[in-house]
């Protein structure tokens, strides 16, 4: 075990789900030709006035109750000021000394322990426009000019900030994920990091184990994934580690992950120092926010994953690892639920969600919200097989089926006609074929080999291509031999 | 107060190019400004709330619905520069 532990704290950003902007009436959605969605508030023309979008203060209200924040009795707006295309005001609206929410937790229940994640501060803000860079590289360096798209400039954006109070990667990754499902839970965001609708920063430094002094500081951007998330923390722990322990110091600075060459690199800024040099934003007015409103977005709050998780093990029984991963998104939560809403074991249902159901997501990177399978789909999948008409190995079959074509199992399984076999009589005519064929393996079972049996339940089943329940088949042999 | 280097590094954030004339003017002008500040600090302000707004207003929001603005032509119409869509600009770094 080295001598240093890693100090983490991340922060957060995610794009609200409201329709429109957060100080002006553009369109907020994802997507859209460049420059087709703005106007003259988020384009920073003169003259214009930004006024505050109601939902976007609701939604982020929602967020920091369900962190167990404070919500701030009095709440204000700064101009963050910077000279970047990407804004076209040459400054963000942003919060400041006076943030809306502050001083939550989050606990997150890892394997080992409990761990509880303090939450410093959730803000509003807006979000930036996008920049293309033009030039053999696609970066920042070495570009011959950039381009800029406005469409994003403007979004509502909540910024989380977590104390310094993760140690492992591991957690890091946890706690991400455990936000996330919480926003989707919330439905205040569509988290999707592909997207850039959610996004994490980290900063992370190494002390000596045990001690109190926090260490030089590096801070990490461009992890637009968990895995990302992960493997950078990893990688700047063994960095700062080298560093460290060859009794170097650790610069402080930013620095890029790299997912293709699996590293970070120092992000080369300008000379000048940043100074943002934040003023009270004067064409918005302070955000006081009545207790009422405050109570009623509280009463307003939907079950969360910590209680949904809970629910799963008691009402459903399900064992604590199913419903971890049953809750890690609202979708798959949702998921499961339809499906024993629609008659499903629950137990049955988590297991092919955990296992083909997840698999197939894996190898075709998609979002539940995609797969083809509707929750009473897996249903009726799994009422064919407890009723016998198809054998748990067939089902894998029909289940890869409906994952392709989206189609109903039970039209699936007629068309193909491998329903099992349970007419008797067809089994038996099977059966007496098969100990025709196998006197050997008959008279080994007279003579109390009992694997014999086992061989000619096999030549039956390969008779039925695998269609015969084997337990049936079994029982049929064991009377017809001993008759 | 203020210093030479305390103005040089304000235009350079403003991104303003100075002649040295100018950055020995300023540095004399903002010295005035800053001494006038200092002047008015001296008074006894501990019974004045802080004022963060000039009006009394409070909670001004809006309905979150969409309307339209202006489209890739308009929005585009006062750039020096454009391309397929796109704002153009220099070089960032």
């Amino acid at each position: 075990m080295s001598e240093y532990e890693a100090v983490i704290g991340l922060e957060i950003h995610a794009e609200l789900k409201t329709l429109s902007k957060m100080f002006c009436c553009c369109d907020a959605s994802f997507g859209g030709e460049p420059n087709s969605r703005t106007c003259p508030v988020c384009l920073g023309l003169p003259g214009v006035l930004p006024v505050l979008n109601r939902r976007a203060v609701e939604l982020a209200t929602r967020l920091a109750l369900a962190l167990q924040c404070e919500i701030a009795p009095h709440s204000i707006f700064h101009r963050k000021n910077y000279f970047y295309p990407d804004m076209p005001k040459n400054f963000q609206i942003s919060q400041y000394d006076l943030p809306l929410g502050v001083g939550g937790h989050l606990d997150l229940e890892m394997e080992e322990a409990a761990v509880r994640v303090g939450i410093t501060r959730v803000h509003l803000e807006e979000d930036t426009g996008k920049t293309v860079h033009v030039g053999e590289s696609g970066r920042i360096h070495g570009s011959e000019y950039s381009l800029e798209d406005f469409n994003r400039a403007g979004v509502p954006l909540l910024e989380i900030v977590t104390e310094p109070d993760i140690r492992t990667p591991g957690h890091a990754r946890a706690f991400l994920q455990e936000l996330k499902s919480i926003m989707e839970h919330l439905e205040i965001s569509d988290c999707k990091m592909e997207e850039g609708s959610l996004r994490c920063d980290a900063n992370i430094s190494l002390r000596k184990r045990g001690g109190t002094q926090f260490g030089v500081k590096a801070e990490v951007k461009n992890m637009n994934s968990f895995r990302a998330l992960y493997r950078a923390l990893d990688y700047e722990i063994k960095r700062q580690n080298e560093v460290l322990s060859q009794g170097g110091e650790v610069v402080q600075e930013t620095r890029h992950w790299d997912a293709d060459a699996n590293v970070t690199t120092p992000l080369r800024t300008k000379e000048y120092a940043f100074d943002y040099r934040y003023f009270p934003e004067p064409d918005l007015v302070p955000l006081e926010l009545e207790r009422s409103f405050i109570d009623e977005v509280r009463a307003g709050l939907p079950e969360l994953p910590a209680e949904r998780r809970r629910r799963f093990r008691e009402d459903y029984g399900l064992p604590e690892h199913d419903a971890a991963l049953l809750t890690s998104s609202k979708a798959m939560g949702d998921f499961f639920e339809s499906a024993v809403e629609a008659g499903a074991d629950p137990k049955a249902a988590s297991n092919w969600m955990m296992g083909e159901l997840s698999a197939h997501l894996n190898a075709q990177s998609m979002e539940i919200g995609e797969v083809l399978v509707a929750p009473a789909q897996l249903a009726e999948m799994i009422a064919l097989v407890d009723g016998g008409v198809i054998s748990g190995k067939i089902a894998k079959a029909v289940f890869e089926e409906m994952l392709e074509s989206g189609r109903d199992p039970g039209d699936i399984v007629r068309e193909k006609g491998i329903t099992q076999i349970s007419d008797e009589e067809e089994l038996a005519r099977l059966i007496e074929e098969a100990i025709r064929e196998n006197p050997a393996s008959v008279e080994d079972y007279r003579k109390g080999k009992e694997k014999a049996l086992g061989f000619l339940v096999g030549q039956v089943m390969r008779k039925t291509k695998g269609r015969a329940n084997p337990q049936v088949v079994n029982d049929l042999l064991r009377k017809s031999l001993e008759s | 107060m203020i210093e030479r280097k305390d103005v040089e590094y304000v235009a350079l954030l403003a991104r303003l190019e100075l002649s040295e004339e100018e950055a020995e003017r300023f540095t004399r002008q903002l010295g005035q400004v800053l001494e006038h500040a200092e002047r008015i600090k001296s008074l006894d302000t501990s019974d004045v709330e802080p004022t963060s707004h000039a009006i009394p207003l409070k909670n001004v929001m809006r309905a979150d619905e969409v309307r339209p603005g202006l489209s890739q032509e308009e929005a585009l119409s006062g750039a020096p520069h454009s391309e397929g869509g796109y704002f153009v600009v220099p070089k960032i770094i």
